[in-house]
């Protein structure tokens, strides 16, 4: 026995990864992916704005939901203070506007540079510390950044602000809704595909070499926490943008948008659509969004049910959305690419 | 000026001890179970709200709050049973997600039963008046009477779990889990009586607060995120910690918000302090959070075991 004979179980991982994963996923992914762009084209095309905005809102969403999964699904990090950054985004578009900057090449850098920044900082901090710790401290960041926007009388605080133009392209017009939609599916999909890129990189092994087994990366010489820290920053970038986008959906900025308990919905969303999965948080934000849209048509009391949905989620969903398609269900055990 | 630190100072501490009742909860639960609540908010506010319903009904505040308590308990105890119970296996991630649809739910029942307006409780009169507690400073009689039970419960807290068979439980399971079920300890019974002792004392907290703020919903979505920053503070799991770091975050917290502007005014020109002022008191709490964890990562009172 010369070649150590490699498990049966493993052999997947020898195959160069698939953007879409491969098996069962893959079909459902390329179609929901489709879907995702078509449908709203398509009642787009039938006069119906609703389903244009509607869509545009999931794509927003799902792009900070998928910055969340680089970090919760990938890297283990519970991070329940993602909405900050979302926040940042949207006043990184109101607030040059209300100065009477319109440009969205000062926008949206500004938006990524700003909570990139501030994802550095308390990064630093908070990656100091693991386990319930670091989900705590980091809500509590997002809480200190909301009451930080709150105070700014200047920026409307309490009340928002209004944003009477979006951000200006300059040959492109996202005051069009179908324009907007366009670009924010087009970013989505660089998102994914970067995150794809990060994922299979040597940078992103040792991140989920470092969720996996934190001592023994330690123990191969590298430094985990420098890989946290650039991967919560790159995380917190990638959601500042989606913070941009949403600023300029709602043509208004508030803190609405950072407060702790959209923090958890991002983090809904990533768990439902299967965490650790590159189209998960896509599927979880489609789901959520739709459901909140179907619950609220029909009752005020749409918490109820919804919470009920979230706690039968967590008792008995394992993997999330994408869990559920990919088990194989005969044997039990998962197939394609985790 | 001094006149009204020392009355801030109070309301401080008065603060301080309601925020030692929710944390002292978190902190038996995370520190025994493992398990991380953030619901821990929803239960201060259902003991705010049954306790203004029955205080309607029974017509006197003290019966309200006496009354309510083991309903309270009730609840908390029900509630372990029905979700927590099932949850213990599961990571933190979990904890906090299903704990975040209990708020949802909590928050939605609570509107069905008592309807979206806030309830204001009313005192009785030897509790709404004032009083003279040194020459010339004047402070309102219930709020001393906050700060008293505060510490109250809290001494009885530190004597049920260092003197009492019950304490001692509590700690060995804190300690070692297992060992304690393999003794022969009802662990399911214990686990659930200590979930429905922090939902007492949450519960206490809200009862005390609603006579001056109203009981409204989502009322404890905010003051929880506070607690948790006193227990990360103090160091999660330990009761020491949390006692100290509530009464200290209590302090900065008020005076912060009441002193910072005119200290700032000594530095910069009064028109920056002015807005910068209300700004950093509002992020004080979370800025001393940074610096003590950048410091020290475990919190200020670590727990010895864990």
């Amino acid at each position: 026995m010369s070649v150590q004979e490699i498990p049966k179980e493993l052999e997947s991982h020898l195959k160069p990864p698939l953007l879409f994963g491969s098996g069962r996923g893959r079909v459902l992914t390329i179609f929901i992916m489709v879907l995702l762009f078509a449908l709203p084209m398509l009642a787009w095309g039938m006069g119906n704005q609703f389903y244009l905005d509607f869509s545009s809102r999931i794509v927003c969403l799902a792009i900070a939901a998928v910055s969340l999964n680089l970090i919760l699904g990938y890297g283990g990090l519970v991070s329940f203070g993602h909405a900050a950054f979302v926040g940042i985004g949207a006043y990184a578009v109101g607030i040059p506007a209300y100065h009477g900057y319109e440009s969205a090449w000062l926008h949206f850098p500004l938006a990524m540079f700003a909570a990139a920044l501030f994802a550095l900082v308390t990064g630093a901090i908070s990656l100091r510390t693991k386990g319930v710790y670091f989900i705590m401290i980091t809500m509590a960041f997002a809480q200190m950044a909301y009451y930080f926007f709150l105070s700014l009388e200047e920026y409307g605080g309490d009340d928002g602000m209004t944003l009477w133009d979006r951000s200006d392209f300059g040959f492109i017009d996202i005051s069009n809704k179908l324009t907007f939609f366009m670009l924010a599916y087009v970013l989505l999909a660089v998102c994914i595909c970067l995150t794809f890129k990060i994922v299979h990189s040597r940078f992103g092994m040792v991140l989920r070499g470092c969720n996996s087994n934190e001592a023994r990366m330690k123990a191969l010489g590298y430094n985990t926490y420098a890989y946290r820290l650039t991967a919560y920053v790159i995380s917190g970038a990638m959601c500042g943008l989606a913070g941009a986008l949403i600023g300029n959906l709602q043509d208004f900025v508030t803190t609405d948008t950072m407060t702790w308990t959209r923090s958890g919905e991002l983090m809904f969303m990533v768990i439902l659509g299967g965490a650790g999965s590159l189209f998960g948080p896509v599927l979880g934000a489609i789901v959520f969004l739709l459901l909140e849209e179907i619950l609220s048509a029909y009752t005020i009391h749409w918490h109820l049910p919804f919470g009920a949905f979230l706690i039968f989620c967590v008792l008995f969903v394992k993997g999330g959305m994408n869990g559920l398609v990919t088990r194989d269900w005969i044997t039990g055990s998962k197939q394609g690419e985790k | 000026m001094s006149t009204l630190f020392l009355i801030q100072l109070l309301n401080g501490l008065q603060l301080g001890v309601l925020l030692f009742l929710l944390a002292a909860g978190l902190t038996l639960v995370f520190g025994i179970m493992d398990f991380v609540n953030l619901a821990h908010g929803s239960l201060y506010m259902i003991g705010a709200f049954i306790c203004a319903s029955l205080t309607f009904w029974t017509g006197s505040f003290v019966w309200g709050v006496v009354l309510a308590i083991p309903i309270v308990a009730g609840v908390g105890f029900l509630f372990e049973v029905i979700v927590v119970r099932h949850l213990y296996a599961s990571n933190h991630l979990d904890h906090v997600l299903a704990t975040f649809g209990i708020i949802l739910i909590a928050d939605t029942l609570v509107q069905l039963a008592w309807g979206p307006e806030g309830i204001a409780i009313p005192l009785p009169e030897y509790l709404s008046g004032q009083v003279e507690i040194l020459p010339g400073i004047i402070f309102p009689t219930f709020r001393l009477v906050i700060i008293s039970s505060g510490l109250l419960i809290a001494a009885g807290l530190y004597w049920l779990i260092t003197y009492t068979k019950l304490g001692m439980l509590i700690r060995a399971g804190a300690s070692n889990r297992t060992m304690v079920s393999a003794l022969g300890v009802d662990i399911k019974t214990l686990f659930a009586g200590v979930f429905a002792l922090g939902a007492v004392l949450a519960g206490i907290a809200g009862m005390l607060i609603s006579p001056i703020t109203e009981a409204t919903i989502g009322m404890g979505n905010d003051i929880i995120i506070t607690a948790f920053v006193v227990i990360i503070v103090g160091g999660i799991g330990s009761m020491k910690g949390a006692f100290i770091a509530a009464i200290l975050i209590g302090i900065i917290d008020t005076l912060g918000r009441s002193f910072l502007k005119d200290i700032l005014a000594v530095f910069i020109e009064s028109a920056s302090a002015e807005t910068a002022g209300p700004a950093l008191s509002s992020m004080l709490i979370y800025i001393i959070m940074a610096i003590v964890l950048a410091l020290r990562p475990q919190g200020l009172f670590p727990p010895k075991v864990r």
